[in-house]
């Protein structure tokens, strides 16, 4: 039944059991996605929030655009990859393969190295004499890079313990909701760091 | 039962509450009376409401309680009701939005013959400008601010240097004309609030706001700052007046113009020296005071501090009952003839070295003092007790502390910066009050003692 | 699919039973444990900052008598009182409270789904907690700033608490942010996930759709706090100018230049506006239970009720700036968020309606809860009321930052929502503890509470006729306002001490009858919704025993003809009820 349909039910016309085991209008998604799907959101409007407060102060006058070091296409790569990989063991698991190890290790292994590479841009910025404080884009660039490692760092918490799991033996149906997570969480990690990096590039 | 009688009650009450109560808006003054008739119509559709349901709970609380043998009726919604109610609410809000919004329009709108002045906000003070005889306001930025230029009026822009300067809270306006207030802040929101206009709008850092209004009837008004902004948000106060265009006139040409404030002539130091002869026999040679004859220490006060005081006991605005010392002033004040004897007094006194006092109140907690100090003081006197002109606070580390007690005393008990004609006393009359009693008064001149 | 439904993971033997003491009471991931703990946590909270708000009362009513506090110290107890009310007492005990113990039983689940992070949620609250508390010990004391903590003052000298304060103050809305969307993916994945088997989305109490939805604007809007709380701590702590323009502190240039301070405003009141409806829409679910279970009628119009707590929800996202009317933003959007802002009028109106003809034809109980349900309507509809005064974009021009505004948000936000708080403590006494609350003690708080806050509040919207300021430690001379203002203002305060210290009333209630009160039946009120069917009571761990309940009805069965009780619980079958025999 669809949403509208069952938030336009008049609840005292029918009685008796309404669905299955599970009560109409529960999502047949397991609880742990529901969940992400609302953090998700959030964390989407966290980024918005920002996106629109950039918007703003960049009408203000003493704006300062900035051009992005080109080194970010390398990091974006590296993202890129890390997120295919971890599409690629999530369909795997899914074929019921058991060789997921290496490509659930290689999908984090390129997260971890898109933050390297991300703290070396910032290093590289910071010897070329743009600091935090340097203008306003500068700013920003550092809280908004820094804000999505933040999230890839959180990301990487639960895939360092899923892969520990599959190192000591864990068989990868086990993990099977686990790698499906990371993979949507990675898918909008990526798609977050490609609207901040447009919005950061573009301005 | 009870609960029904009370709810009537409560709705009967509020409703004599309203109409037998003296408290009510304000006259007012200007062209706003269309915001009061929102109001009122605001006023008659929610009154009616709330008198309506409530006295409708009342009724089914009383008619409906619970008697033995008594079963509730089933009846689990009724759309058509439900629709009836929703269309007459949303006539009542059109009732009270649709005029709302058509005097909005009329707000956000100024005229065009509106004449603009601004309105400069900083904690804990107001200040004015009008644009000069050009009848155009010179730009201004926060990166020109200084003690000469508190208005940060750029010195380049041709505008500005006829623009009338007013570094005192109170500010004059013609009667019967349209006018436009373009507010700007130094440091923080404020908020400019005339009771009497009806309209307030925040001062905001960083940009210039607006909003206008046509004062209808002279006399004299309070201004309040109503954004929190600060500790001493409560304490920033100034005054409207509203003028007949003759008296405005003269009130204009009586203020000095941005390009005069930044051409005044140097003081003579000479002349200053010569006039302190007198000051000497009981402030000292070089300011240093002396208790026993009740003169304060002098030296390391700020130039302005001292010329305004000694413009006071001129002016009579100290010294007054309860003051024997001050009215002693201000026989000595007046032996200085004019604005350029008291500038050039003040000016010599800012020369002499400053040593600082040797403390005579040893007794008070520090701990205390310094607490209270910390909280309420430092904001304009400075964590050093050095005082700043930004805000108008004079020196009080290293100066005398016995004077101190008599002064924060004095503000206490009203006797001084109560009169009209002292804005900065009033508002150290309201900050004396962070201190309790003579005691903590001694414990923060205690502590002041420390600041060297 | 691999995955199982949880309808079938029933079995209770597959709980995880805590075995000591400290991870039953401590440790516990039992929802009503964690219930417990978050409300006991808010509630001490709330005492403290109804304690400064006395302070604030005896200082604004007897200036010269009473010399307990500094200007300092006032705007710090502004600041704090504001604060802990709104995020720490109210959103915590509202939903960390009562949406944990309500929302399992209602929906006849086992416990929240996620019971490690719903523990974890609670742990960060009462971190965030403490790391504000400390800030009354660290040197400078709590900031000063307003409970809107709107820069550049919040972080300049001249504002209390500009140091540590204010840093505190803003590390602990991180933490709470952090602590609010555990809990809150929780509620929602829980409502929507583990419900009893028959239990559809319009077969919920209200009391579960307002959670419901007060979570999602949460977990919506409390972001929009952290993205605010973020640019200000880095303005704070690096220096950066988000929303510091250039700024002259006691008489120097700072080193910011540029940014925006109604930026701030405009994201805090993007979380500031959902957040009254964060506190209210629990508030209107469960007094519409109260109501309708003492009323022994069903809601009037439970759908419409639903729709409108949606339609609220969505809406509160759209009219946040009518905070800001005054503040200096582009006036022109004065004309949408007023338009926006009345249009909400309706939907709330319409709950008002719905809860009165609630009453109609019913047969009422006039028991404790009922009178707070009562006096919550009739303050409600007077803090709905004054609202159209300030969401109407002109009236908002003589009456903002006046005592109106003050007496119209703690009228519609404050005492309503408490009412209600004290509504459903004394209705759901008896489920939690197993006993019944002393009834007369409770009426007895009730009439204080209820005719004292109305003595409050009533006559301080006048002194916002007047155009008394807020935020003033003394309002020192003026010239229109009459002296007859300081007497309003000590009536006041006599007021607000006699309802402050009748809150002990109160606790007196709950703590003398957990031992004294009479034994409570399982379903003292004749209660139609699931939380009463439990086999135990107060509920185990685990709620429902060894089998799941199944729901059958939606929750307000009452008084429906032919059936010979006056309601039918909701997991109880057609074929089970009893009906009246036919000789009657």
């Amino acid at each position: 039944m669809s949403l509208f349909k069952q938030i336009t039910d008049k609840p005292w016309e029918r009685t008796g059991i309404i669905g299955g085991l599970r009560a109409e209008g529960t999502f047949s998604a397991p609880p742990e996605k529901v969940a992400l799907v609302f953090f998700l959101v959030a964390a989407s409007i966290v980024f918005s929030l920002f996106g629109v407060s950039y918007v703003i102060r960049m009408e203000l006058p003493d704006w300062v655009p900035v051009s992005e070091p080109s080194q970010l296409w390398f990091n974006t790569a590296l993202l890129v990859v890390s997120s295919f990989l971890f599409q690629r063991s999530k369909a795997a698991v899914s074929a019921g393969k058991k060789s997921v190890k290496s490509t659930f290790a290689a999908g984090g292994i390129f997260a971890i190295l898109f933050i390297a590479a991300q703290m070396v841009t910032w290093q590289n910025l910071q010897a070329q004499g743009l600091f935090m404080t340097s203008n306003p884009a500068n700013s920003f660039y550092y809280l908004l890079t820094g804000l999505h490692a933040l999230h890839i760092l959180g990301g990487l918490w639960v895939w360092s313990k899923s892969l520990l799991r599959l190192l000591s033996g864990a068989k990868p149906e086990e993990l099977r909701l686990s790698i499906e997570l990371c993979t949507v969480y990675w898918h909008f990690l990526l798609i977050v760091w490609i609207a901040v990096f447009a919005v950061l590039s573009n301005t | 039962m009870a609960l029904a009688v009370v709810i009537f009650a409560l709705v009967i009450g509020s409703v004599i509450f309203h109409f037998a109560s003296p408290w009510w808006f304000t006259d007012i003054i200007s062209n706003w009376q269309s915001i009061d008739t929102t109001i009122l119509i605001t006023f008659w559709v929610t009154g009616t409401v709330f008198v309506v349901i409530n006295a409708f709970m009342a009724y089914c609380v009383y008619k409906f309680r619970h008697r033995s043998g008594q079963k509730a009726a089933y009846e689990p919604e009724n759309h058509k009701l439900e629709g009836w109610l929703s269309a007459i609410t949303t006539v009542g809000v059109v009732l009270m939005l649709a005029p709302g919004l058509f005097v909005w329009a009329d707000f956000v709108q100024p005229p065009e013959n509106a004449t603009e002045f601004e309105v400069l906000g900083q904690q804990w003070q107001w200040n004015f400008r009008y644009p000069g005889a050009d009848g155009k306001l010179g730009t201004a930025d926060t990166e020109f601010v200084s003690e000469e230029n508190p208005f940060g009026v750029n010195p380049e822009d041709p505008n500005g240097q006829d623009d009338v300067i007013v570094n005192a809270p109170e500010m004059h306006l013609p009667v019967g004309k349209p006018v436009k207030a373009l507010l700007r802040s130094n440091d923080v929101l404020h908020n400019y609030t005339i009771a009497q206009l009806r309209v307030k709008m925040d001062l905001v850092p960083g940009l210039t706001s607006y909003l206008w209004f046509e004062p209808e009837v002279t006399g004299r008004y309070d201004i309040l700052c109503e954004e929190l902004c600060g500790v001493g948000h409560f304490i920033m106060r100034g005054a409207i007046v509203i003028d007949t265009q003759d008296d405005y006139d003269a009130w204009v040409a009586s203020q000095p113009t941005f390009a005069q404030t930044q051409q005044a002539a140097e003081p003579d130091l000479a002349a200053g020296q010569a006039s302190y002869a007198v000051c000497a026999a009981c402030h000292g040679v070089n300011g240093e005071g002396n208790q026993a004859l009740n003169s304060p220490k002098l030296a390391g006060l700020q130039d302005w501090y001292v010329e305004r005081q000694l413009n006071h006991f001129k002016q009579g605005i100290r010294g007054g009952e309860g003051d024997v010392n001050g009215a002693a002033m201000i026989g000595m004040a007046n032996m200085l003839v004019d604005d350029n004897a008291v500038r050039n007094m003040a000016a010599y006194v800012s020369t002499f070295p400053d040593i600082p006092a040797t403390p005579t109140i040893v007794e008070g907690n520090i701990e205390n003092g310094f607490d209270i100090y910390d909280r309420n003081c430092a904001a304009c006197h400075l964590d050093s007790g050095s005082g700043t002109w930004y805000t108008d606070a004079p020196k009080l580390a290293g100066m005398s502390d016995w004077y101190f007690v008599t002064q924060i005393s004095n503000f206490r008990a009203g006797i001084r910066g109560l009169h009209s004609a002292d804005p900065y006393g009033e508002q150290m009359v309201s900050m004396a009050t962070a201190m309790s009693g003579l005691n903590e008064i001694r414990d923060v001149a205690a502590y002041l003692g420390t600041l060297r | 699919m691999a995955y199982v439904p949880l309808a079938d993971q029933d079995n209770e033997a597959d709980l995880h039973h805590p075995h000591s003491w400290v991870t039953k009471y401590v440790w516990s991931q039992d929802h009503k444990v964690i219930a417990i703990q978050y409300g006991g946590t808010a509630i001490l909270v709330g005492i403290a900052a109804l304690m400064l708000s006395l302070l604030m009362r005896m200082q604004l009513g007897f200036p010269e008598t009473f010399d307990l506090i500094d200007p300092n110290a006032y705007y710090q107890s502004v600041t704090m009182h504001g604060m802990i009310m709104v995020v720490y007492m109210l959103t915590a005990l509202l939903l960390g409270g009562f949406g944990n113990y309500m929302v399992p039983l209602m929906i006849g689940a086992r416990d929240m789904v996620f019971p490690f992070l719903n523990m974890l949620s609670f742990w960060f609250y009462l971190a965030s907690v403490l790391i504000l508390m400390a800030s009354f010990l660290v040197g400078g004391g709590p900031t000063g700033a307003g409970w809107t903590l709107y820069p550049p003052q919040a972080t300049l000298a001249g504002t209390p608490g500009h140091d540590m304060g204010i840093i505190l103050m803003l590390m602990s809305l991180a933490v709470f942010v952090v602590a609010f969307t555990m809990g809150g993916l929780n509620y929602v994945t829980t409502i929507l996930q583990n419900r009893a088997r028959g239990m559809t989305l319009m077969r919920m109490p209200l009391t579960v759709w307002g959670i419901f939805v007060a979570t999602v604007l949460g977990l919506f809007a409390f972001p929009a706090l952290l993205v605010s709380v973020i640019m200000m701590t880095f303005d704070t702590l690096l220096g950066t100018s988000f929303f510091m323009p250039a700024i002259i502190e006691s008489g120097t240039a700072l080193d910011h230049n540029g940014g925006s301070p109604v930026l701030f405003q405009h994201l805090f009141w993007f979380f500031g506006h959902p957040e009254v409806y964060i506190v209210a829409l629990p508030a209107f679910g469960l007094v519409s239970d109260v109501l309708s279970t003492h009323a022994r009628k069903n809601i009037f119009g439970y759908r419409m009720m639903v729709w409108a707590i949606i339609a609220i929800g969505g809406l509160s996202f759209i009219v946040w700036a009518h905070h800001m009317y005054v503040s200096g933003m582009n006036p022109y959007f004065g004309f949408f968020f007023a338009t926006t802002t009345l249009i909400i009028a309706v939907p709330t109106a319409l709950k008002v309606y719905n809860w009165v003809l609630t009453l109609w034809e019913g047969d009422i109980r006039l028991n404790a809860p009922m009178y707070f349900a009562i006096g919550f309507i009739f303050t409600f509809i007077h803090g709905g009321l004054t609202g159209l005064f300030l969401g109407n974009v002109v009236i908002d021009l003589p009456l903002s930052d006046t005592y109106f505004v003050v007496a119209h948000f703690h009228m519609v936000m404050g005492v309503s929502p408490v009412l209600v708080i004290f509504a459903s403590l004394y209705h759901w006494y008896p489920k939690m503890s197993g006993r019944m609350y002393h009834e007369g003690l409770a009426k007895l708080h009730f009439w204080i509470t209820f005719l004292g806050t109305y003595a409050i509040y009533l006559p301080m919207h006048y002194l916002g006729f007047l155009g008394v300021p807020r935020r003033y430690y003394a309002l020192g001379q003026t010239d229109f306002i009459p002296e007859s203002a300081q007497d309003l203002n000590a009536g006041i305060t006599i007021a607000a001490l006699i309802v402050g210290s009748a809150q002990i009333l109160f606790f007196i209630n709950i703590l003398w009858s957990l031992r004294n009160g009479k034994k409570a039946e399982s379903n003292p009120w004749g209660a139609a919704s699931l939380e009463w069917q439990t086999p135990d009571t107060p509920p185990i761990h685990g709620n429902w025993g060894k089998e799941l309940p199944t729901v059958y009805r939606w929750a307000y069965d009452y008084s429906v003809p032919g059936a010979k009780e006056d309601f039918i619980p909701q997991n109880m079958a057609d074929a089970d009820v009893e009906m009246e025999s036919k000789s009657d």
